[in-house]
């Protein structure tokens, strides 16, 4: 099982969204209308990949006072990516100028409950980087004939992540239960980073985002697969011992077992 | 039907720890047995078909490379057990040789981690087997097709070996087995060159050993297979140590199931090969050498698909 928390997924949910229904009209109840118009959670903060692990969904459901549009963003934790451009040289396509980025976010996922283009204006979706092409990427460093092209680079970067289902405009949609609860179901695909990620919700009237809440999310490996990684990297010698061990008593184990016919 | 059932099959999917993908199950198994019935029809080690199929199905080369080492360790205990009992094993030249394994495989892996952190690894490793493969194939399909004609012929084989300069040379030590009086430098300079090849190439390197084995060392073909496997289960051995020591480049995983498929396709591999003629399998494996280094060359020159590469740097785990 790939579920950290394992009960029931409908249940779960609907005692859940009725345990979050109550506490979110106690809220708006007793507090001054200042306070948060929306309130969201997360099914499970903890995504546990296994060996059998095949890609997960997690569902992020809540509240708000008053009707609106929904926006949800999943933010993988942010790296520095190296991007090669491969160029003939002698006949044969080698890795030749290089870019670096940084602040690139390792995985990026948007869900809502109507298309953003009807939701906000494109400088609002710009300012909350929504969308894939709007992410902002830091240049770090740059090969000096490389400058000019740097767009290029980061466009081929944004490509394949998005290829690689690393980086999508849709993971999922926000639907809404009656004018104030909403849910929606986010997918993980099977090449899913690991590390800590953040859902933001967006509560959205009239073309502008009037409330915000920001849901931690930890990916993490778990249980044997987790180990080995560890235990590879943390002991590669003892690891790289085991490892010719195992195979050097697979290897006359399959000796024994053949040598009979 | 068929179809349903392949799919089926193939869902069983597992995730491996070091090649952070996941990936199909049977798939593991058909490959390992396939490249293993090759690799037991032919009495190679299997490993430079191994490694561009796995780079094709998704592993990243660096952890094929690494873990296909480990996997090269399994086969040939399984096979070298065999000649031993048959004192087909030339335990003093296999240790000269090893003595160069090491040495080369040691430079081999400094290399490998160097052009690594330059994002060069993947074109070596394509052009490494590409020019390896492609000169060996090429000797071995001209060598076999003389001798499918001297079979013919009827004539007889040519002289065991000839005397060269290389005959010369200082440190002059008897291999009992092997029957020959020859520098230990010669069979310690072929392993120091097999052994810099199969850290960088991910392979035993029996396909470069046996040949330099049997024409520039001039040893008697019994004995070659038997003493190859010998000493490439300690380079193996040992590159699967600094591999996962150096580059963290060994699936414990991917290696298991690689070698269940592996050790059972070559069982398979080895009863029907016994059944064929040495000169036409000589000519099948040098034919299917030439083959996959073409391909190889075929994806190094032709435009690639993605002139992009994308390396991820630290700071996700």
């Amino acid at each position: 099982m790939s579920r950290a928390v394992s009960w029931h997924r409908p249940i779960g949910f609907a005692l859940l969204a009725t345990a979050l229904l109550a506490t979110a009209f106690l809220a708006l109840a007793g507090r001054p209308a200042a306070a948060k118009s929306i309130v969201a959670d997360i099914d499970h903060h903890l995504i546990a990949i296994t060996t059998d692990f095949s890609g997960d969904e997690v569902l992020i459901f809540g509240a708000v006072d008053q009707p609106g549009d929904v926006v949800m963003a999943l933010w993988g934790p942010l790296t520095q990516v190296q991007v090669h451009r491969k160029e003939r040289v002698a006949g044969i396509w080698i890795n030749r100028q290089m870019v670096t980025f940084g602040d690139v976010p390792s995985f990026y996922g948007l869900a809502s409950s109507r298309p953003l283009a009807d939701i906000l204006t494109p400088a609002a979706l710009d300012q909350y980087q929504l969308g894939v092409g709007r992410l902002q990427i830091k240049t770090l460093s740059a090969d000096s004939d490389t400058l000019q092209e740097v767009g290029d680079y980061q466009q081929a970067l944004l490509q394949q992540r998005e290829k690689a289902s690393l980086y999508a405009d849709k993971v999922g949609r926000v639907n809404f239960i009656g004018d104030t609860l909403f849910r929606a179901n986010l997918r993980l695909p099977s090449t899913v980073p690991t590390g800590k990620f953040l859902v933001e919700v967006y509560l959205v009237r009239n073309g502008e985002i009037v409330d915000a809440q920001t849901i931690p999310l930890v990916i993490s490996k778990v249980g044997f697969g987790a180990d080995v990684y560890r235990f590879a990297n943390r002991h590669g010698f003892a690891y790289g011992v085991v490892a010719l061990i195992l195979s050097l008593a697979l290897g006359w184990l399959a000796h024994l077992i053949f040598r009979r016919r | 039907m068929l179809g349903a059932l392949l799919d089926w099959l193939l869902s069983f999917q597992i995730y491996l720890p070091i090649a952070e993908i996941s990936i199909s199950v049977p798939l593991l198994l058909a490959l390992g047995g396939g490249v293993g019935f090759l690799s037991g029809l032919f009495g190679v080690g299997g490993g430079f078909l191994l490694t561009p199929l796995l780079i094709f199905i998704g592993i990243p080369p660096a952890v094929a490379v690494g873990t296909q080492s480990n996997q090269v360790v399994a086969s040939s205990v399984s096979g070298v057990l065999v000649h031993w009992g048959r004192g087909n094993v030339d335990f003093m030249m296999g240790v000269a040789l090893l003595i160069g394994g090491v040495f080369g495989s040691s430079i081999g892996i400094v290399i490998f981690s160097l052009l690594k952190h330059f994002g060069q690894i993947d074109v070596v490793i394509a052009i490494s087997y590409v020019v390896t493969l492609g000169a060996l194939g090429l000797l071995m399909l001209v060598e076999s097709i003389q001798a499918l004609r001297r079979v013919r012929r009827k004539a007889p084989p040519r002289k065991l070996h000839q005397h060269t300069w290389a005959h010369g040379l200082p440190f002059k030590f008897r291999f009992k087995k092997s029957r020959l009086y020859i520098s230990a430098l010669l069979p310690i300079a072929i392993g120091a060159m097999v052994g810099l090849m199969s850290a960088i190439m991910g392979v035993g390197g029996a396909f470069m050993l046996v040949p330099a084995m049997i024409y520039l060392l001039g040893m008697p073909t019994s004995v070659v297979i038997g003493t190859s496997l010998f000493q490439i289960i300690f380079v193996s051995g040992y590159v699967t140590i600094l591999q996962s020591w150096q580059n963290h480049a060994v699936d414990i995983l991917l290696s298991l199931l690689l070698t269940v498929g592996s050790v059972v396709g070559a069982q398979i591999g080895g009863r029907v090969g016994v059944r064929l003629p040495g000169e036409q399998l000589r000519f099948l494996l040098a034919s299917l050498i030439v083959l996959m280094a073409l391909l190889l060359l075929i994806e190094l020159v032709r435009h690639p698909a993605e002139l992009y590469a994308i390396t991820t740097l630290g700071g996700l785990h």
